[in-house]
């Protein structure tokens, strides 16, 4: 998902940079107000460590592999700020060391892989965990929210080429986020083992309160609305004009539900060949959107089962007091 | 252990090595914005990017075919997304284009990494007022990716040199559980770096 130079033009590079800019100078912002000396050593060996995580290839059917993104890991870890950071940092190194992801395009790929995936699956994370209050919820919203993240960051990684008039949302929808659908459940299944096996050796951090090192005081609320802020700009720049062509009923129910939607298309869809559409890849279109929706929930009935079973196996090996039932 | 592997040639001296890494990553820049940023550069501009590129190339004395090597490594994903955009009405002079300017630009990326190395580039980020705070977690995690590199491996070699089989449904279990041990050993370095750091007067 790391995008190369090349792919994006100047409007989406800045758009992108700026919206990156913007949540990393909150995430370092959050981290000067606090006594937190403490906490860069950690961030800068959590970075190191995400990177070589990264590079350990989990093997799926006929010799090929997939690897760990781990914005929702680190983001249950060590918190949304941090996670933001040290996705950053990851990326910033990928692009100078590496050359994995361009130099230019970093503002992009830290905006769909640093903090849309860190927010959009911490959120889901928050949400699960807030509604299932045993250890197990946290789980449930980690395999989830790990899900979530790597969908959420293809979709804006789609957007954004198409913003850039590179692939026509109508193709590369289908088959960013198509792929992205897959590869999600590998994610969400390495996150929520991961856990496990970082739980099931430090109950303590399954239920302290927050999971781990999270954001208490300094304003949550603050942090929230400018994140919160930060994801809908991006949405609204890189994917609403597209997913409002989406055809058929979702068309009719954007154009019922939107003058304001319309209004925001009409400058941004600049492509010339906007009307043009190959046949029968439109609805390839609606149907990926369908496919999300079935998806998402089949994660999530599978995450609740799955989440179940590892915590079950985890309370019975460590044949300790039952963590999270307490809090 | 060695696992510089992408940046294994940062340390060479040549023409290219010694100019100050200030120029170097200044040019980088300059060349991947003149080929990336015009929507249609005149092929005129991308031939003479390649060939100073090559130029730079031969008087660095990094063997061309590591450049080979890290292209190869890089291409089919390029090739994979560049493919989607040949579904468009004037698609393929677009596929090309895509291509050529997305290799330019990670020739240059690869040859500055490659000329450069990493803590000299920090050097600059710092000259450049990049937050402290960031070049600090830059630093620290370029220290530590190879000790934890090696920290893995030595985990995984542990692993294999205690259990027999390779039982499909068993290998994700074991591998996730070496990366939560591996984010345990992190945190606890951590401690112990920030007391290390702490001692020397840090803060």
């Amino acid at each position: 998902m790391h995008i190369p130079d090349g792919f994006l033009d100047a409007k989406t590079l800045v758009a992108a940079s700026v919206l990156s800019a913007a949540g990393l100078g909150r995430a370092l912002w959050a981290l000067r107000t606090r006594m937190s000396a403490r906490k860069v050593p950690l961030m800068g060996l959590a970075a190191a460590f995400l990177f070589v995580a990264q590079m350990i290839n989990f093997p799926v059917v006929g010799g090929t592999s997939g690897h760990l993104l781990g914005a929702v890991l680190a983001a249950v870890l060590l918190g949304p700020g941090e996670a933001i950071l040290v996705m950053t940092v990851v990326l910033v190194a990928q692009a100078f060391l590496f050359a994995d992801g361009g130099v230019l395009a970093l503002g992009a790929n830290v905006f769909n892989m640093g903090i849309a995936a860190v927010l959009g699956g911490y959120f889901f994370y928050r949400l699960v965990a807030a509604a299932v209050r045993t250890a197990y919820g946290k789980l449930v919203g980690a395999a989830f929210g790990a899900w979530a993240s790597t969908v959420l960051a293809s979709i804006c990684c789609t957007g954004e080429l198409a913003w850039s008039g590179t692939v026509a949302w109508s193709v590369g929808f289908p088959a960013m986020t198509g792929i992205h659908m897959l590869l999600g459940a590998g994610e969400a299944l390495i996150t929520v083992l991961v856990l496990t096996a970082v739980y099931r050796a430090r109950p303590y951090l399954l239920s302290a309160k927050d999971g781990g090192a999270g954001e208490p005081g300094a304003r949550p609320l603050a942090g929230a609305l400018i994140y919160g802020g930060l994801i809908t700009l991006g949405l609204v720049l890189f994917v609403l004009p597209f997913a409002s062509k989406w055809p058929d009923g979702l068309a009719r129910v954007a154009a019922a539900v939107g003058f304001d939607a319309k209004a925001v298309t009409g400058p941004l869809v600049s492509s010339p060949f906007a009307g043009y559409r190959v046949p029968g890849i439109g609805s390839l279109s609606a149907a990926t959107a369908l496919a999300g929706i079935v998806g998402a929930v089949l994660v999530f009935t599978v995450s609740f089962v799955l989440a179940k079973a590892l915590h079950r196996k985890s309370a019975a090996d460590a044949a300790g007091p039952e963590a999270g039932s307490g809090t | 252990m060695r696992h510089d592997y992408w940046d294994r040639y940062s340390r060479l001296d040549s023409l290219v090595h010694r100019r100050p890494a200030g120029l170097k990553a200044a040019a980088a820049l300059a060349v991947i914005l003149i080929t990336v940023i015009p929507p249609h550069p005149p092929a005129l501009l991308l031939a003479a990017v390649a060939a100073v590129l090559l130029a730079l190339i031969t008087a660095s004395r990094i063997p061309p075919i590591f450049f080979l090597k890290r292209l190869l490594f890089f291409e089919p994903l390029i090739l994979t997304v560049a493919a989607l955009a040949l579904f468009q009405p004037g698609g393929f002079p677009k596929f090309l284009m895509l291509i050529v300017k997305s290799t330019l630009s990670l020739v240059t990326v690869i040859l500055l990494a490659n000329t450069t190395p990493f803590y000299e580039l920090l050097r600059v980020l710092r000259r450049i007022h990049v937050p402290s705070v960031f070049v600090t977690l830059l630093a620290l995690m370029y220290r530590y990716i190879f000790v934890l590199a090696d920290e893995m491996q030595r985990m995984r070699r542990a692993r294999r040199s205690r259990t027999f089989g390779r039982r499909r449904e068993r290998t994700w279990v074991l591998l996730s559980r070496i990366v939560g041990q591996l984010f345990l050993r992190s945190t606890e370095r951590a401690e112990r770096i920030y007391a290390a750091m702490s001692a020397r007067g840090w803060k």
